[in-house]
């Protein structure tokens, strides 16, 4: 759905993405992740035909976002960040204007409006001025102009910046659901949601795609870097000391709590000390009340791949 | 085809949602009503060889209300959506950037008309009233406002140029307000410059709108006037799509 190879945006002085390539495949879900300025709202406007990449080709659907630029718009439903909207229109007039600039016309234009509505739950607000409606509504009248001319392939910029707790949930169970008749690349900086909602993750730091996988073989890949959470009374033992002779540990904390102590041990990656932990326990005749392997969470990967060396 | 009246209908639309085209109308109505009414008291003062068409359209009260219009109708029309980010949705549609330009530009100008349509009632009072004929000819009328048109054409282009330029809305009123000034002292420089050749002044004299209108509203349409306002807006209007297309996405 999408083809992206060698793209590159220079601004003066600055490069904002530096030779990526990846591909979006139908009806996959694809989270694009990475820090405020790492290049995923500029990829997105190049593939929107919003913006010029210096040099690299786009394509969605096929089309080519520089050559055959109106047909690939037709294709796309793009949401940009912070979603822009004519404030002094209101919801129901802005969604046939929409409609008809992508190309929706007659009966057809009627039902596209009244289903989309019904969608993005607009229908309460229909004839209301878009300028007073709150955030999360707006992003949702927002959402609806994305979905209006049923394109195949949705582009979400940050769809759930700004929202509280439950307006968030709603967007996300919105996309899931949209996510079972559409390909959808959408940028967040809430990892959960991307555990929750993606098929397939994308990180970009810097320019540069540093990894693009499932959320499971991700984490997997970083299993270690969860660590294993022992709580013990090692009594005269200096716990610290005997876990780091565990070979395949990378570090040990400690933290008293009374005479228990909790101890986090972080492991080289892809290794499962559990046991190790526990013969060590067992031989020292550590007293243990907890022995637990913390996951690693998105986050974690996350922050493992993006963060300034 | 469907698309370019969707993109008008909406520019049209959008200076009616905004307080900014009833302040505007009422504006104008106002000026130029005053500018009627001196128009009407110069006849007053004694027998006299112009029409009350001619008495108008020369005044120079007319000339400052005419001229101030332009930014007020022309300001919002890119810097607003550069503004607000709306240009993303917008050149995210399919829609191509000509159509975009020329719809802004026509959006203005429709609003240009629909402002001068309650003037052409003034006329039909002062003959009902006085049972005087406005003006000697029918030509006068078409002379006056097709030279409206054509300069409406012109001045709205120069407006929306300096709109493209910039997200600000102000900093565009007053780019197009020094445009459109220049222009009309261009236009005065023939009187000044009396010890230039005959042909600089000739030149000058084409730019002049204050004479144009002089031949014009006594119903002498020239043809030189005429292809000087359609050339001059095609290369405003050249020069606006030039600037949008790399202008766009650096807003």
């Amino acid at each position: 759905m999408i083809k992206v190879e060698n793209l590159t945006k220079k601004y003066a002085g600055f490069t904002a993405i530096n030779n990526i390539t990846f591909e979006v495949g139908k009806g996959e879900i694809v989270g694009f992740l990475g820090p405020n300025g790492a290049g995923k709202s500029t990829t997105m406007r190049i593939l929107s035909s919003f913006m010029p990449a210096t040099s690299g080709r786009a394509s969605i659907a096929g089309y080519d976002v520089f050559e055959k630029s109106l047909e690939a718009r037709t294709h796309l439903g793009y949401m940009p960040e912070n979603v822009p909207l004519y404030t002094d229109m209101r919801v129901s007039e802005y969604l046939v204007y929409r409609g008809e600039l992508k190309g929706v016309t007659g009966r057809r234009l009627k039902e596209r409006v009244g289903d989309v509505k019904e969608l993005c739950g607009l229908k309460d607000v229909e004839n209301r001025i878009i300028g007073t409606l709150s955030k999360g509504y707006r992003q949702r009248v927002g959402l609806a102009d994305a979905l209006v001319h049923e394109p195949d392939l949705l582009i979400l910029d940050e769809p759930t910046i700004g929202l509280d707790p439950n307006q968030i949930r709603s967007v996300r169970e919105l996309i899931k659901n949209l996510g079972k008749h559409h390909t959808i690349l959408l940028s967040t900086h809430i990892l959960p949601e991307v555990e929750a909602t993606c098929s397939r993750v994308i990180i970009i730091n810097r320019g540069r795609i540093e990894a693009s996988d499932t959320p499971d073989n991700l984490r997997r890949q970083l299993r270690g870097a969860g660590g294993i959470r022992l709580e013990a009374n090692t009594g005269k033992d200096d716990g610290v000391a005997e876990l780091q002779k565990i070979t395949g540990v990378k570090d040990v904390s400690a933290e008293e709590e009374g005479e228990w102590k909790v101890f986090l041990v972080r492991a080289d990656a892809n290794a499962d000390l559990r046991e190790e932990v526990f013969r060590l326990a067992a031989d020292r005749n550590w007293r243990v009340r907890e022995l637990s392997q913390r996951g690693a969470t998105l986050e974690d990967v996350f922050v493992e791949m993006t963060h300034a060396e | 085809m469907t698309k370019f009246f969707t993109l008008l209908g909406r520019e049209v639309k959008s200076f009616f949602y905004s307080p900014i085209a009833y302040v505007v109308m009422c504006f104008f109505l106002f000026l130029t009503g005053f500018a009627f009414y001196i128009g009407v008291s110069l006849l007053n003062r004694g027998p006299s060889d112009v029409t009350v068409v001619q008495a108008f359209f020369n005044t120079i009260l007319f000339w400052i209300a005419y001229l101030l219009i332009f930014p007020l109708i022309t300001m919002r029309s890119f810097s607003e959506e550069f503004k607000l980010g709306t240009i993303e949705g917008l050149m995210t549609a399919p829609v191509r950037d000509w159509q975009v330009v020329v719809t802004k530009w026509l959006g203005c100008l429709i609003f240009y008309i629909i402002l001068w349509i309650p003037t052409g009632i003034y006329f039909w009072v002062f003959t009902w009233a006085t049972k005087v004929e406005s003006a000697h000819a029918e030509g006068a009328y078409l002379g006056s406002y097709l030279l409206l048109l054509l300069m409406g054409m012109f001045y709205t282009s120069v407006g929306c140029f300096a709109s493209v330029l910039t997200k600000n809305q102000i900093v565009a009123a007053i780019i197009s307000l020094v445009m459109i000034l220049v222009l009309l002292f261009a236009g005065l420089l023939q009187y000044v410059m009396l010890d230039v050749s005959g042909t600089m002044r000739d030149v000058f004299g084409y730019f002049s709108a204050i004479e144009h209108m002089e031949g014009f509203s006594k119903g002498i349409i020239d043809s030189r006037p005429i292809v000087w306002y359609l050339t001059m807006t095609t290369l405003m209007l050249v020069l606006t799509y030039q600037v949008f297309q790399t202008r766009k996405w650096k807003a």
